[in-house]
């Protein structure tokens, strides 16, 4: 067990993506969060999938910079998950009696709503993203998501030059803005 | 290149796709500051100038922010799918435990188990039900069954009167063989000539007729005619003594709608007379070679003729609706008289259906109707064909 005074340290590499911290909270947390669902009429699958929205939850804070862990990592996660299961709970009208608490828990109500909003803006960009199909959703997430060079994308697609790439590549970022913000204007 | 752009003004309002593109490619070189600062400074003049292009950095900005929190999350996940592999791999992370997994799954599906708890119970009650039901049943089919064996009694006991009449009359029936079909037929001549339907002599390779004191004839088929449904036997055998009289003749002219006739039939071993009224001029479907009938029919009155009250023939029962009650058809007796120029058409013929004449007058008008019926019955056949 990391000591609180890690904790921060911990929160700065998640920040920077630092893949060793990230398993060591995953480690570290996982099997709280798993006893929680499963003991509360969940599965492995649903464990798995709360625990990992929570790191998301704590990811984007850690990024935003201006989060400030004011209790132990622990207590953040699970009440975290535990916000997070019963929504799903109740999203799926599962029966269930009341989930204890095992940890102490903070109140994360204000912080989930705003991961909320940036989930839903994501799952616009998905599905924005799977309306485009190939080669341009490749073509994109090769350029603003994996951060290549052109010329290098060029290469992998075939294209005779980096230029005509770029083209294509303009072409397909008009499409996907035109499908993202499509369902803007539906909201 | 860039500072085309401003005087491409008017075109740029025109929307054409390139341009799009074109600005598209100078909004984002501009964010990620990919222009050369006289490029840049061009640009942003054309921000101030254009309030279109300013809106679309804006626009542009934000949908590059949200594209990359997107990606960041993305690989974030993928990131954390890789962990939880390689820590389930591991053993760090359980994956599954399993007297907790019994347990968990027994919590989850508690309610399920509930509900289908009790449907099995509803099942278990609906069945044990229904086995009770249908076993009732059984016992109401074992009074009835009594009852068909008293049924079988009667039947019997006819049998035996009929065997009597058998021994006296001999079968011409062929040895073994079991009726395929059977039917009515009428004499139109007292030569031995028969008229009866065609279904009921279809596809049999010797026909006996059979009066109703049981005496059975051979007969063979002359005419067949599937789409009239009318054939015409002729009786082939020496026991049978010409009847010269035919006491009925055969109605030229159509149908006359509500007028009464009775018929005449075999549905059993027995003749069986029977009432109606002419329904309808033509019949199943519109066919105008038959009409409709109103009287009780059952099978075994096939090729039965139809009498009108003065003892003209008037049609031939041929068929009845299924699912309608005391819908019967008959086919028109004119149709008979077309059957026969057929015939005579064919000289292949012999002499005597050649200068067969139908007979046309009945002598049975006035009479009343058991007189009529007296004169009739000999002239009426059970047709089987075997």
């Amino acid at each position: 067990m990391k000591l609180a005074l890690n904790e921060k340290a911990q929160l700065e590499g998640l920040a920077k993506n630092d893949k060793e911290i990230i398993e060591s909270i995953y480690a570290s947390h996982y099997n709280m969060v798993q006893s929680l669902v499963v003991n509360n009429s969940g599965s492995y699958d649903d464990a798995r999938d709360i625990f990992q929205e929570t790191m998301i939850v704590l990811y984007e804070k850690a990024r935003s910079g201006s989060f400030e862990l004011n209790c132990q990592l622990k207590t953040y996660i699970y009440s975290v998950s535990r916000r997070l299961w019963l929504k799903k709970l109740n999203q799926s009208q599962r029966y269930v009696s009341d989930i204890g608490n095992i940890f102490d828990t903070v109140p994360v109500d204000e912080q989930l709503e705003q991961h909320d909003q940036q989930n839903n803006d994501f799952s616009m960009m998905e599905k924005a993203m799977s309306g485009l199909g190939e080669p341009c959703k490749t073509l994109l997430e090769a350029f603003y998501i994996q951060k290549r060079s052109m010329t290098d994308i060029a290469g992998q697609f075939g294209y005779t030059n980096a230029d005509n790439a770029k083209n294509q590549k303009y072409k397909c970022l008009a499409r996907l803005r035109k499908l993202f913000f499509a369902q803007y204007k539906n909201k | 290149m860039r500072s085309t752009r401003t005087n491409n003004r008017n075109t740029k309002t025109n929307n054409t796709v390139m341009q799009d593109l074109q600005l598209l490619e100078n909004v984002e070189r501009y964010l990620r500051k990919e222009m050369t600062s006289d490029e840049a400074l061009a640009f942003e003049q054309l921000r101030k100038d254009d309030p279109e292009v300013d809106q679309m950095v804006v626009e542009h900005t934000l949908f590059l922010e949200q594209l990359s929190v997107y990606g960041e999350r993305k690989l974030f996940k993928s990131e954390l799918n890789e962990i939880h592999n390689r820590l389930s791999g591991q053993g760090l992370v359980h994956k599954t435990p399993a007297p907790g997994k019994v347990v968990s799954i027994f919590k989850r599906y508690k309610r399920v188990t509930a509900v289908a708890a009790s449907i099995a119970g509803i099942t278990t009650l609906l069945i044990a039900g229904m086995t009770m039901y249908y076993s009732r049943k059984v016992n109401t089919a074992e009074i009835e069954q009594l009852r068909r064996e008293f049924k079988q009694e009667v039947a019997k006991r006819t049998n035996e009167v009929y065997n009597k009449v058998k021994d006296r009359f001999p079968t011409k029936a062929p040895e073994n063989a079991l009726p395929i079909s059977g039917g009515t037929g009428f004499l139109i001549d007292g030569k031995g000539y028969l008229v009866t339907n065609a279904h009921v002599v279809k596809g049999s390779k010797s026909v006996i007729i059979q009066n109703n004191k049981g005496q059975q004839f051979r007969a063979s088929i002359v005419y067949e005619n599937e789409l009239t449904d009318i054939a015409i036997l002729k009786v082939e055998d020496n026991d049978f003594k010409n009847n010269p009289v035919v006491p009925y003749n055969i109605r030229k002219s159509g149908p006359e709608l509500g007028e009464s006739l009775f018929t005449l039939g075999f549905p059993r071993e027995e003749i069986v007379y029977n009432e109606g009224y002419m329904s309808a001029k033509t019949g199943f479907n519109g066919d105008t070679l038959s009409c409709q009938i109103g009287v009780a029919a059952n099978p075994g009155n096939s090729g039965g003729p139809v009498f009108n009250k003065n003892g003209e023939v008037i049609g031939i029962i041929n068929t009845r609706q299924v699912q309608a009650q005391g819908v019967v058809f008959a086919i028109n007796s004119k149709n008979i008289y077309a059957a026969l120029q057929e015939i005579r058409k064919d000289k292949s013929n012999d002499t005597s259906i050649q200068s067969m004449k139908l007979p046309t007058a009945s002598v049975l008008k006035g009479l009343d109707r058991v007189q009529q019926i007296r004169r009739i019955e000999d002239c009426v056949f059970m047709v089987k064909s075997y």
